[in-house]
C-alpha cells in the first residue's frame, strides 16, 4: 500500500485558510467568548505554519516556538476567561457591543 | 558567577532579571505568611528587590556578551534599557502606595505583577531571537491585562482589562504569524541569521514571504508601541486602568517595545531598510497628528495623556526612521525623556484624584495652581516639557529628532514633528490656563504631599530639568547604547 505524499504547501495554505478564519471571527464577532475563540484559532494556524516550515528547513527552531506558543496560549487563556468572568458577574454580559462605558 | 551548564548559560548574563523575578515569586510567598493589615510591607520589598537588581544592572553597563545560544543579549543598549525599566517601575511603586491603601485592593499580588511585567519587558531589551522577544511581549502583556483590571468591583477597569486583553491577544497573533512567515523565509529565528538572510548571504530568500512576514511584525509591534492605525485601545485602557497602571503603561513597556522595535528593524530587517522606513515614516506621521489632533477634543486627563503619549510615539517613530547610530540614539533619548516627563504628571494625576476616580476631569483642575503652588508648579514644569519647551528634556530630545531627521535627508518628518509639536503646545497649556485663570467651583480641600510621593515628584522633577540644562550623560548614554547593538 503506497502513502500519498502531502506537499508542505498544502500546510501553509490551510494554515492561511485557518488564521483568516480566526482574524474575520475576531472582527465581526460580538460575543467576548467568540472573539477569544477565533484568537486561539489564529495562534493553532501559526503553529501549524511553524511545524510545516520546521519540516521543511529540516531545523528544530519552529518546534521549540511551537511549544513556547502553546504555553503562552495556556496562561492568555487562564487570564483572558478571569477577565470576561468579572466583566459577566457585574454586568450579565459577555457582549463586546455592550462594553461601552470607555469613549470619547 | 558561572554554573556548569550544557549549553553557553551564564546566570550572571540575566542577573537583574532573576533578581526581579526571584523577588516576584518571593512576594507572593510573603503574601501567604503576612498578617492582615502588614500586606502593605510587600512595597518595601519589591523596591528593595529592584534597587539590588538596579545595583547589578549599573555594574554591568559596559560588558557586552551573548549567551543562551545567542538568544539573549547583554550590552549597553539592554543595560540601559533595564535600568529605565528598574526606575520607573519603582517610581510606580512609589505612587501605587497612597492608591493601594486607599482602594482597599491586594498589594502583594500587584507588587509581584509588577515585578513580572518588569522582568517581560528585560527580557523583552536583551532578545538577540524572535523567541526571546515573543516570549518578552507575553510575560509583560500578561501581567499588564491583569494589572489593568486591578480594580475588580470598577467596570471601568474591567471593561479596560477586556478591551487590552482581546486586542493586546490579537495583536499577537498577528504578530506571531509575521515570526512564522519570516521563519519561514529565512529558516532561523537569530536576529542576526536573519539580518545576513536579508542581505544576501546564502541561499536567496522568497521576497514575498519575507515582506509579507515584516508587514505583520510591524504591525504586532506598531500595536505594542500604540502607533496609528493600532492605536485604538490606548485611550480606554489608560483612561479604565488604575491611575498608576496608566503611569506604569505608558513608560517601561512603552520603552521595551521600542527596544524590541529597535532590535528587530535595525538588525534583522536593517538590510532591507530602504524598503521600510517609508512606512514606518508616514506610520509616524499618522501616529503624531491624530495622536496630538485627539487629544485636544479630550475632557478627562487620563484620556488626554493617553493621546499624548499616542503623539510621542510618533516622534520616537521618526528616530528609527532617521535610521543608523544617529536616528537610534535619538529615539533612545527621547523615550528616557518621556518616561521621566510622563511619570512626573501621572504623579500629580495620582496626587489630585481621589476615591472612585473622582477629580480626573480637566475641570477639577481650575484654580488649583494658587491653592496648591507647589504642585501646580511641578505640573506646569512637566506640561511644558511635553510639549518641547526649554530649557527641559522635552526640548532637548526633540531639538536632536528633529535634527537627525533632517540630517538623514527627512525634512518631510521634522517638519510634520514641529507642526505636531505646535499642536501639542494648545492642550498642554489648556491644562496651565485652568490651573492658573479660573477659580475653582468647589472649595478644594488641603492635600498633605505623602513621603513616597515627594521623592517620585522629586526625582521626575531632577529627571526633567537636569538633562534639559546639561544632556550629555544621557546622550553620551543613548549613544553607547545603540552603538552597541551594531558592534
Amino acid at each position: 500500500m503506497s502513502t500519498i505524499a502531502v506537499p508542505l504547501a498544502a500546510y501553509q495554505i490551510l494554515a492561511g485558510a485557518l488564521f483568516t478564519i480566526g482574524v474575520v471571527g475576531v472582527l465581526v464577532r460580538r460575543s467576548a467568548l467568540i472573539v477569544f475563540m477565533s484568537i486561539e484559532l489564529m495562534l493553532n494556524a501559526v503553529n501549524l505554519s511553524f511545524v510545516a516550515f520546521s519540516r521543511q528547513h529540516g531545523s528544530m527552531d519552529g518546534h521549540i516556538f511551537v511549544f513556547f506558543v502553546m504555553a503562552v496560549a495556556a496562561a492568555e487563556v487562564a487570564i483572558g476567561l478571569a477577565i470576561l468572568i468579572a466583566i459577566f458577574r457585574k454586568r450579565e454580559t459577555a457582549n463586546v457591543d455592550d462594553v461601552h462605558l470607555l469613549k470619547g | 558567577m558561572t554554573f556548569p551548564f550544557p549549553v553557553d548559560a551564564s546566570l550572571s548574563l540575566i542577573e537583574p532579571l532573576l533578581i526581579v523575578c526571584g523577588v516576584g515569586i518571593l512576594l507572593l510567598l510573603l503574601d501567604l505568611v503576612l498578617p492582615h493589615g502588614q500586606k502593605h510591607l510587600t512595597a518595601w520589598v519589591a523596591l528593595g528587590g529592584l534597587g539590588w537588581a538596579l545595583i547589578r544592572t549599573l555594574a554591568q553597563w559596559g560588558l557586552s556578551e551573548r549567551g543562551y545560544a545567542g538568544m539573549v543579549s547583554l550590552d549597553n543598549l539592554s543595560t540601559l534599557f533595564n535600568v529605565v525599566f528598574l526606575c520607573s517601575t519603582a517610581i510606580v511603586v512609589l505612587l501605587s502606595m497612597a492608591f493601594l491603601k486607599r482602594e482597599e485592593v491586594e498589594h502583594a499580588e500587584y507588587h509581584a505583577l509588577l515585578l513580572f511585567a518588569t522582568s517581560g519587558m528585560m527580557m523583552l531589551a536583551s532578545g538577540l531571537d524572535l523567541i526571546t522577544l515573543f516570549l518578552g511581549i507575553e510575560v509583560l502583556s500578561i501581567s499588564l491585562y491583569i494589572l489593568a483590571g486591578y480594580r475588580r468591583n470598577s467596570d471601568a477597569s474591567n471593561e479596560a482589562a477586556m478591551k487590552y486583553f482581546l486586542l493586546g491577544a490579537f495583536a499577537s497573533g498577528i504578530l506571531l504569524y509575521g515570526i512564522a512567515l519570516v521563519y519561514g523565509a529565512t529558516g532561523t529565528t537569530s536576529l542576526h541569521r536573519i539580518g545576513e538572510a536579508i542581505a544576501g548571504v546564502g541561499a536567496p530568500v522568497p521576497e514575498g514571504l519575507i515582506y509579507a512576514g515584516m508587514s505583520l511584525i510591524l504591525v504586532g509591534l506598531a500595536f505594542k508601541v500604540a502607533a496609528v492605525p493600532f492605536h485604538m485601545w490606548t485611550p480606554d485602557v489608560y483612561q479604565g486602568a488604575p491611575t498608576p497602571i496608566t503611569a506604569f503603561l505608558s513608560a517601561g513597556p512603552k520603552a521595551a517595545a521600542f527596544a524590541a522595535f529597535l532590535r528587530v528593524f535595525f538588525i534583522a530587517f536593517g538590510p532591507a531598510q530602504a524598503e521600510w522606513d517609508m512606512v514606518l515614516g508616514v506610520i509616524a506621521v499618522l501616529t503624531m497628528t491624530v495622536g496630538n489632533i485627539a487629544a485636544i477634543a479630550q475632557t478627562n486627563v487620563k484620556r488626554m495623556l493617553a493621546y499624548s503619549s499616542i503623539a510621542h510615539s510618533g516622534y520616537v517613530l521618526i528616530g528609527l526612521v532617521s535610521g543608523g547610530l544617529v536616528g537610534g540614539t535619538g529615539a533612545v533619548f527621547y523615550l528616557m525623556a518621556y518616561v521621566a516627563m510622563n511619570l512626573g504628571a501621572f504623579g500629580i494625576v495620582v496626587l489630585l484624584e481621589s476615591k472612585a476616580d473622582r477629580g480626573e476631569e480637566l475641570k477639577d483642575y481650575a484654580g488649583i495652581g494658587f491653592k496648591y503652588p507647589l504642585i501646580g508648579a511641578l505640573l506646569s514644569l512637566f506640561m511644558l516639557s511635553l510639549s518641547g519647551i526649554p530649557p527641559t528634556v522635552g526640548f532637548v530630545g526633540k531639538l536632536y529628532l528633529f535634527g537627525t531627521a533632517v540630517q538623514t535627508g527627512h525634512v518631510w518628518l521634522a517638519v510634520f514633528g514641529v507642526l505636531n509639536s505646535a499642536i501639542s503646545v494648545f492642550y498642554y497649556l489648556r491644562l496651565l490656563v485652568l490651573m492658573y485663570m479660573r477659580e475653582s467651583q468647589e472649595t478644594l480641600p488641603a492635600i498633605r504631599i505623602p513621603l513616597a510621593m515627594a521623592v517620585v515628584l522629586t526625582v521626575a522633577a531632577v529627571g526633567t530639568l537636569w538633562p534639559g540644562l546639561f544632556p550629555n550623560t544621557w546622550f553620551h548614554a543613548a549613544q553607547e547604547s545603540v552603538r552597541s547593538i551594531f558592534s
